[in-house]
């Protein structure tokens, strides 16, 4: 065999060894295997965590709690005393949480101008959009053009609020319920509760949006 | 709003339905950090002062505005704040990295990657 030959099965090999992950990924990796050695980290907590977060922790907590405070009043205005007292009462665990109320006059947007704060165990993980440059200083600087670039037109009446989070403070926005929905049950309307009405870059949600799903 | 500025909104909703992790690896570095938090090791508070730093940092050096960016920042805040009390040295992380690459190369396609693959010299296949 050649030279030549052997350095080129060797790339071959290479190559059929190209499972090799990505720099970020190897330092991740890195990063936790350190961490688990140490003590700090238990393997089994990152596992569930990733799961819980790409599957079942999403909107849906939030779209809950938001058609709660739409059957009850009371409830509503515990939200908008203590909110992270109050989704105590329903079972969720969310400190520092901050309940805003869009009403005929009042729009309400949320964004964190630093990094990225939210209320995940309401809501999940936020979208990308959230994250995004673009995002967080627009949103502050010019909220009427971000709410167009989402099909959201407010009246001129409208008086639009937008709230900066922190690591101490995570806003959940309770949307107006839809007309059209009198007498229906908490999941009913549950169904009509959006992420993004949550965060406030839909205003108006539908009855019939159900109804098409 | 002027035109660029509505164009460069243009992606903000479109990026809507995107999966919120592309790669494991970015789930991974947010569930090592919430973990971090939960043990004490570092504030909530901390976390997102090093993550909005390292966010700024990534605009400074004209990164693109795009989630790889935002994971990327996210891991560099977590080697920060881990580094900076002294508990995961840069060299020790890197040492690691190594390590895990050389285990990688090392182990055959299909079986399980295991660090202690890494512990040797690269095996040269020919």
């Amino acid at each position: 065999m050649t030279k030549h030959d052997s350095d080129t099965i060797a790339a071959i090999h290479r190559e059929l060894h190209s499972h090799l992950p990505s720099e970020p990924a190897l330092r991740a990796k890195a990063l936790e295997s350190l961490l688990v050695e140490k003590g700090m980290i238990d393997p089994a907590a990152v596992d569930a965590w990733v799961g819980a977060y790409s599957e079942d922790i999403g909107p849906k907590n939030g779209a809950r709690i938001v058609a709660r405070c739409w059957i009850d009043p009371d409830l509503k205005q515990r939200m908008l005393d203590d909110a992270a007292r109050a989704v105590k009462e329903l079972g969720y665990e969310q400190s520092h949480l901050i309940a805003v109320e869009n009403t005929p006059d009042v729009h309400n947007l949320v964004v964190c101008t630093l990094c990225s704060c939210y209320p995940t165990a309401l809501l999940g993980m936020p979208p990308n959009w959230y994250k995004m440059a673009a995002y967080r200083s627009r949103a502050v600087r010019d909220p009427l053009g971000v709410l167009a670039e989402f099909g959201v037109a407010l009246d001129e009446q409208v008086e639009i609020r937008v709230w900066d989070s922190t690591a101490e403070l995570r806003y959940i926005v309770i949307p107006q319920r839809p007309a059209g929905t009198d007498g229906w049950d908490e999941a009913a309307l549950a169904s009509l509760v959006t992420r993004n009405a949550m965060i406030g870059t839909e205003r108006d949600l539908s009855a019939r949006a159900a109804a098409d799903t | 709003m002027s035109l660029s500025e509505s164009q460069a909104l243009g992606p903000l909703a479109r990026r809507d339905d995107e999966p919120v992790f592309d790669e494991p690896w970015q789930a991974q570095v947010l569930a090592l950090a919430f973990n971090l938090i939960a043990q004490d090791v570092f504030s909530a508070g901390q976390w997102s002062d090093a993550l909005g730093a390292e966010l700024k940092h990534a605009l400074a050096r004209r990164e693109p505005d795009d989630p790889q960016t935002y994971y990327r920042s996210a891991l560099a805040a977590l080697e920060t704040l881990l580094a900076a009390d002294g508990r995961i040295v840069a060299e020790r992380l890197a040492d690691r990295v190594e390590t895990w690459r050389r285990a990688y190369l090392n182990t055959p396609h299909g079986q399980p990657v295991k660090l202690s693959a890494g512990a040797g010299p690269e095996i040269r296949h020919q």
